[in-house]
């Protein structure tokens, strides 16, 4: 079966696992966000005991060419823990709900993490060399009396166990008085965005004490409020350009340059409703759980209960692509409504060519499609398909009269297994796929 | 069930009986959707910080659904379809039969407003007046809460043991007190950041009130006579009525009132 995301030859294989096999899952250990770096090196996993672990590629082996570098663990540090707010008498989750990295500037890796109210921005530096032979200290670290030092020498650097450190660099606090839902990195690297439900701020990264905020859109009574904040993201080439979506399937692309509080958007895309299909859940599933940029920036893609769209930036009156993740829930969204499903915030992701896009479904499926051939394929993060270089077998959810051997009904999927954070490698064809407590990787298989 | 959910399909007034029995059993699907909405505004409204996405997407379906019931006149519609003619009271029994699923406790009593088909019903009942009066500590609290403040949705509609209806007239009347129902649910659940953001004392009327309330009240007695003379309203329902001066309660309920209040907060604090 052809595979998605590259040329005719393109198949997924299974690559690596982590996480515990264990069927009894902590809560602790559920991945709440999934990041690629930059360069692809360096992958991070946030989860719901406030803990990031980051994973790094080990270089390409000479003696397998076909098989790309694994990504083994790098660095694991607990970045938030939970609080107390004694005022409101609540309880503050740990939970990292994103991460994002920042351009790498110097040979330490930093990146910002966020729970519910605190972003924090962490450097991670690792350490593979020591010196030896310092002039005025012991190689135990005392001091040498001064006086008994006769001659000078240099000292050397020598290998040394690779440790990787994480400290906590700049801590933004107190800026939220919602839930953070999303983090974004400005393209000018100096500046990052945070947004709750109702709030949009802009940040500079080195100053923690202050920010700018930049959407308000919180009633003045609170009684009237419809409309949440879903997403926000900052352009990819334009510093001066963000854009927010709504509980009600808006998205709102704003220019900084407009105005200090851009209530105002300069740009409004909103795909007019179909009568037909109306019914006392539209409006939630039309609620954008998602959205991003494509690398080109041209475009964004959203994400709401049913299907991933594509806007083309220069059209505000429709998407130019819709894919359907799932429509077979259509005709349950009654049951998914009172079992809260209809609530669940899947993600998407582009791979670095915007040539296709991923997202998470149920069951531990995920889907892909292909931009460009408009093929899409749905593959399955278990256990059982977890052979080294195992190729992926498409999967299918069979919609009604009879079931074909190998396909799924609807009502045997597994709603407790959803697949809500994915990652794309930005370079090449590696994905990685949070299924509850475990991080699949996958990799393409060139025949 | 889940197709009438997926089609916004229209009602059309005819004289078929199968229209009739149509509309009557899209009603009672809206009402069960309304009935889960409220219920989880409800269970929201008792955690400490509600998802606020969640909440105002199940508040908005609340509104719909409203909207659509006072646009239909739906209460008349309901009516006819089970064959009677006017709004007297042994119609409004009628309906409410209908839209109440029989229970365990079905005896007479009690009547337990229950949300309908759905597996797991177990948390989702609502109980009504008279039960209300019986409910007093502990971990009954919570459905305490649920009662009332469904209740408030409720009122024009639920007056069944009596007898007596509370002759509230044409669709439309039903559909604003069940706006307002749907406002003060709302508000209750979005105004509890409101409630925890505001300074202490800045309702000048509900600190006098507060400073009048006498500690000896605080004792079971006083609450169950409190509870059964108070006007049924719920706690915030009282506030909110103090608030604006629309209450026009006795002084003796009040603390009774005051009393219930306190106490419930308490159990949602969790002190």
């Amino acid at each position: 079966f052809v595979g998605v995301g590259g040329g005719n030859d393109f198949q997924w294989c299974f690559s690596q696992v982590k996480g515990a096999i264990d069927e009894d899952v902590a809560e602790a250990d559920i991945i709440s966000t999934v990041e690629f770096n930059y360069s692809g090196e360096l992958l991070a996993t946030g989860d719901k005991g406030g803990r990031v672990v980051i994973f790094q590629r080990e270089q390409e082996s000479k003696n397998r060419p076909h098989s790309r570098g694994e990504y083994n663990v790098y660095s694991t540090f607990q970045s938030h823990e939970p609080e107390f707010d004694y005022l409101k008498s609540l309880e503050i989750e740990e939970k990292i709900n994103k991460i994002r990295w920042l351009p790498q500037q110097n040979a330490a890796h930093s990146l910002l993490s966020t729970n519910d109210k605190t972003i924090k921005l962490w450097k991670i530096s690792q350490r593979d060399k020591r010196a030896e032979g310092y002039n005025l200290k012991d190689e135990d670290g005392r001091l040498r009396d001064p006086f008994r030092i006769t001659s000078l020498r240099v000292p050397v650097l020598l290998p040394m166990d690779r440790m990787v450190e994480a400290s906590p660099r700049r801590i933004f606090a107190n800026a939220h008085t919602y839930h953070i839902n999303s983090i974004s990195v400005n393209s000018d690297h100096e500046t990052y965005l945070s947004a709750d439900d109702l709030r949009v701020n802009l940040w500079h990264l080195e100053i923690t004490d202050r920010s700018f905020n930049i959407v308000d859109i919180k009633p003045a009574n609170m009684e009237e409020l419809t409309e949440v904040i879903t997403a926000a993201e900052c352009h990819p080439h334009q510093c001066n350009v963000f854009v927010y979506s709504s509980s009600k399937g808006t998205i709102r692309l704003c220019d900084m340059r407009a105005a200090a509080l851009c209530d105002r958007q300069s740009k409004f895309f909103e795909e007019p409703e179909d009568p037909s299909s109306r019914s006392f859940f539209s409006e939630i599933i039309s609620s954008i759980s998602d959205v991003k940029f494509s690398h080109s920036g041209r475009y964004m893609m959203t994400r709401d209960y049913l299907s991933v769209k594509v806007w083309d930036l220069n059209m505000e009156n429709r998407p130019v692509e819709t894919y359907q993740v799932h429509e077979y829930l259509r005709s349950k969204l009654c049951s998914l409504y009172e079992n809260d499903c209809i609530f669940d915030k899947f993600e998407c992701c582009w791979n670095g060519a915007d040539s296709a896009i991923m997202t998470g479904s149920y069951n531990n499926f995920f889907r892909m499609f292909d931009r460009n051939t408009r093929r899409d394929i749905t593959l399955e993060a278990s256990r059982e398909n977890s052979k080294p270089r195992a190729i992926l077998k498409a999967r299918k959810v069979s919609t009604g009269g009879k079931r074909k051997k190998d396909e799924i009904s609807v009502d045997s999927l597994d709603f407790n297994k959803k697949i809500l954070h994915t990652a794309w490698h930005p370079k090449e064809n590696v994905i990685a796929v949070a299924a509850t407590n475990n991080l699949y990787i996958f990799q393409d298989k060139i025949n | 069930m889940a197709n009438m959910y997926s089609k916004g399909t229209k009602r059309k007034f005819s004289d078929g009986v199968d229209n009739k029995a149509v509309a009557a059993s899209y009603s009672l699907q809206r009402q069960s959707l309304l009935d889960m909405s409220l219920l989880k505004l409800q269970l929201c409204h008792m955690l400490a910080e509600p998802n606020l996405c969640r909440s105002v997407l199940i508040a908005n379906t609340v509104r719909q659904i409203q909207e659509e019931m006072a646009h239909d006149g739906s209460w008349q519609v309901v009516t006819e379809a089970l064959g009677g003619s006017g709004h007297g009271p042994s119609d409004r029994l009628v309906d409410t039969e209908v839209l109440c699923q029989s229970s365990e406790q079905q005896d007479g009593g009690p009547r337990l407003y229950s949300v309908m088909g759905y597996d797991g019903c177990r948390e989702e009942e609502v109980v009504t007046d008279k039960a209300l009066c019986s409910v007093v500590v502990g971990d009954r609290a919570p459905a305490l809460l649920l009662g009332t403040i469904g209740h408030c949705w409720d009122r024009g509609e639920l007056r069944v043991e009596d007898g007596v209806s509370k002759d509230s007239g044409t669709g439309e009347e039903e559909g604003t007190k069940s706006g307002e129902g749907a406002k003060m649910a709302t508000g209750q659940v979005f105004g509890t950041f409101e409630i925890k953001n505001g300074a202490p004392g800045s309702d000048p009327a509900l600190e006098e009130l507060f400073s009048d309330v006498d500690a000896s009240y605080y004792d079971l007695d006083t609450m169950l006579t409190g509870m059964q003379s108070a006007p049924k309203m719920g706690p915030y329902d009282f506030l909110d009525s103090l608030a604006s001066s629309h209450g026009s309660v006795s002084n003796s309920s009040c603390r009774a009132d005051l009393n219930e209040l306190d106490h419930i907060m308490e159990i949602i604090v969790g002190s």
